[in-house]
């Protein structure tokens, strides 16, 4: 009986607060990222890079791959399945930009290690991180300054391609290099 | 009593405010043999004003989703009895019911209505349940998955969680384009609402033990940070925001510390506990693989987690306490990961990898550490137990969508959720 009562007490007592509040936030829920200008877009480097473009013109070149030509425009480097090892292939690019960073101290150049969908998500965090240190300490290696880069994982959460094949899980295991202000 | 009541305020005034969402559809893809065959006859509802909510009709919905009853189709009852003095139990003997409910929806006001039911096994002609409670409009589903809850319990003894709550994340829109939704809804996926949303990644949410908090990962920054919200104000918190990875929060069963994944400079990820009130941290892994995905004991006093320090991931337990060493409990296969505890700790749900398909298996936690695989798909992840622990959450995918689905504890009956819009992900289904 007790029981009774008390389902509808309850019962009742939402239905008296239930009348919808004025513009009031309990039904509105937060809204983020979308005031971030220029970091929504997959492949971010470009609009930070072109952010960067005005100091680069002030110092007579593009210093970020901006204008699309040269390995400095190549950012992302791309890893076999479970894997964290940088291929040969990509050793060109690596250099290409730690050359750029040694040689320009005040730029500073961001990691982002992705995975594919398979596997568990936090676990993938862990294999992004992996891959994004992968990267950094081949940048490390070739003297660029620790306090130059940071690395950040999104595992499996921002794939670059849809899919359920190895044709998008190929495009999405990778580290994008993105230069920040 | 408060924290029930609370809740409910909340449930009150999303049902009023949200906007609705597309609401998941409930297909059972396979079922069990042994169910047992019960009718739940369409409740009377006398008086001018007809009832605007269909009570039986949930009722027995709810019932068939959990695979172990077998709801008789309305078309085939000869009589529609609303009180126990008017069911011929002969007949409905005849046609192979062990139980039946019967009841009446009755107008109090045009926002009030009295919902009485019974519940009698058919053979013996004993009457099992008697309820009767008031409901108001937005309170008729909520009233009708109690009445699912109270036949489920009083049939088979288990606590009913069909008016329990899931949040999930929900994926819109194309890459690079996408949209990240945190969604708390009913066990059966009516009522959405979104909590949070951002053009960055959300995942990992994680309900505080008395339902009123959901921590999650936010990327909104464009760094992970472990946030908490409190439903029922929609106020929030970054409680962790170190250099590094923050991944992974799991509620201790006090709800008053968090265990969480943080990393080294160098990217080492180790298991921490953190202290909701004073932000203080306690390293509890120490190894140079990967170790994430922390979950409690029942009692406080262990995390089991998941690590690839011998090579592939595996599932590992340790004390919280200093000094004590992890003890490996996989070993079957060479992908096992994301352990969720069941809620009486008499076994452990993870991811396995089997024949190159992800799957959940669940493991004894007594006995012999016996491994079922319970699912057959090549994308589960993400299984999460219902509070009465006779059901696993997880999500898949089915033709090319992210979709969530459920499968028993003991793999016996399987069912998707199939909704409308987004790749859903992740679901966590909220506590008693």
């Amino acid at each position: 009986m007790k029981k009774i009562v008390s389902i509808a007490l309850l019962i009742a007592g939402a239905a008296l607060l239930a009348g919808c509040p004025k513009k009031n936030n309990v039904s509105e829920p937060p809204t983020a990222g979308s005031q971030i200008s220029g970091t929504s877009s997959g492949e971010g480097a470009s609009t930070s890079a072109s952010a960067l473009g005005g100091d680069a013109a002030s110092q007579g070149g593009d210093i970020t791959g901006a204008n699309g030509v040269g390995p400095l425009a190549r950012k992302v480097i791309y890893f076999d399945f479970d894997k964290s090892e940088i291929k040969p292939e990509f050793a060109e690019v690596i250099s290409a930009h730690a050359r750029n960073l040694t040689s320009h101290p005040n730029l500073k150049m961001k990691l982002e290690g992705n995975t594919d969908e398979r596997g568990t998500r936090e676990y993938n965090i862990g294999l992004g991180e992996r891959r994004a240190q992968a990267v950094r300490r081949a940048l490390m290696l070739q003297g660029v300054a620790e306090s130059q880069i940071s690395t950040v994982s999104f595992g499996s959460e921002r794939p670059a391609a849809e899919g359920d094949d190895e044709a998008a899980w190929a495009q999405n295991r990778r580290v994008e290099m993105v230069y920040v202000p | 009593m408060n924290k029930r009541f609370s809740s409910l305020l909340a449930i009150g005034f999303l049902l009023f405010c949200s906007r609705t969402w597309a609401q998941l559809v409930v297909e059972i893809t396979k079922g069990q043999a042994e169910a047992i065959p019960i009718a739940i006859v369409p409740f009377e509802s006398p008086g001018a004003a007809a009832a605007p909510f269909d009570v039986a009709q949930l009722v027995g919905s709810d019932l068939a989703r959990s695979g172990r009853f077998n709801t008789m189709d309305r078309k085939d009852m000869v009589e529609q009895p609303h009180t126990g003095a008017a069911i011929s139990f002969d007949d409905w003997r005849r046609l192979n019911n062990d139980y039946i409910v019967v009841g009446q929806v009755q107008t109090v006001d045009p926002d009030h209505f009295n919902i009485s039911f019974e519940l009698y096994n058919v053979l013996t002609r004993q009457r099992m349940l008697g309820y009767q409670f008031t409901a108001n409009k937005p309170g008729l589903r909520l009233a009708s998955h109690q009445v699912a809850d109270m036949v489920f319990q009083k049939i088979l003894g288990i606590r009913g969680a069909f008016a329990t709550r899931i949040a999930y994340i929900s994926v819109l829109g194309a890459v690079p384009h996408r949209q990240y939704r945190l969604i708390v809804s009913d066990a059966d996926g009516e009522n959405p609402h979104v909590v949070m949303q951002s053009n960055e990644p959300l995942m990992s949410p994680a309900w505080s033990p008395d339902g009123q908090n959901l921590a999650y990962v936010s990327f909104e920054d464009r760094l992970p940070s472990v946030y908490v919200q409190n439903l029922p104000t929609g106020e929030r918190r970054r409680v962790s925001a170190h250099a590094g990875v923050n991944q992974a929060p799991a509620w201790s069963p006090d709800g008053k510390k968090l265990a969480l994944t943080l990393s080294t400079r160098d990217g080492n990820l180790d298991v921490y506990v953190m202290d909701l009130a004073t932000q203080a941290l306690t390293r509890i892994t120490d190894d140079p693989g990967i170790d994430t995905e922390p979950q409690w004991s029942k009692d406080g006093q262990t995390i089991y987690f998941t690590s690839d320090r011998a090579g592939g991931p595996q599932i590992y337990r340790v004390g919280i306490h200093s000094g004590d060493k992890p003890q490996r409990l996989t070993f079957q296969g060479s992908y096992n990961a994301r352990p969720r505890v069941s809620p009486d700790e008499s076994q452990l749900a993870f991811v396995t990898q089997e024949d190159g398909g992800y799957r959940i298996a669940t493991m004894d936690l007594h006995g012999h550490g016996e491994v079922q695989v319970l699912t057959k798909g090549h994308f589960d992840v993400s299984p999460s137990y219902a509070p009465n622990g006779a059901e696993i959450i997880y999500a898949t995918r089915d033709r090319g969508r992210g979709v969530l689905a459920l499968v028993s504890a003991d793999g016996r009956v399987q069912e998707r959720l199939v909704s409308s819009e987004g790749e859903l992900q992740e679901p966590a289904w909220a506590p008693f």
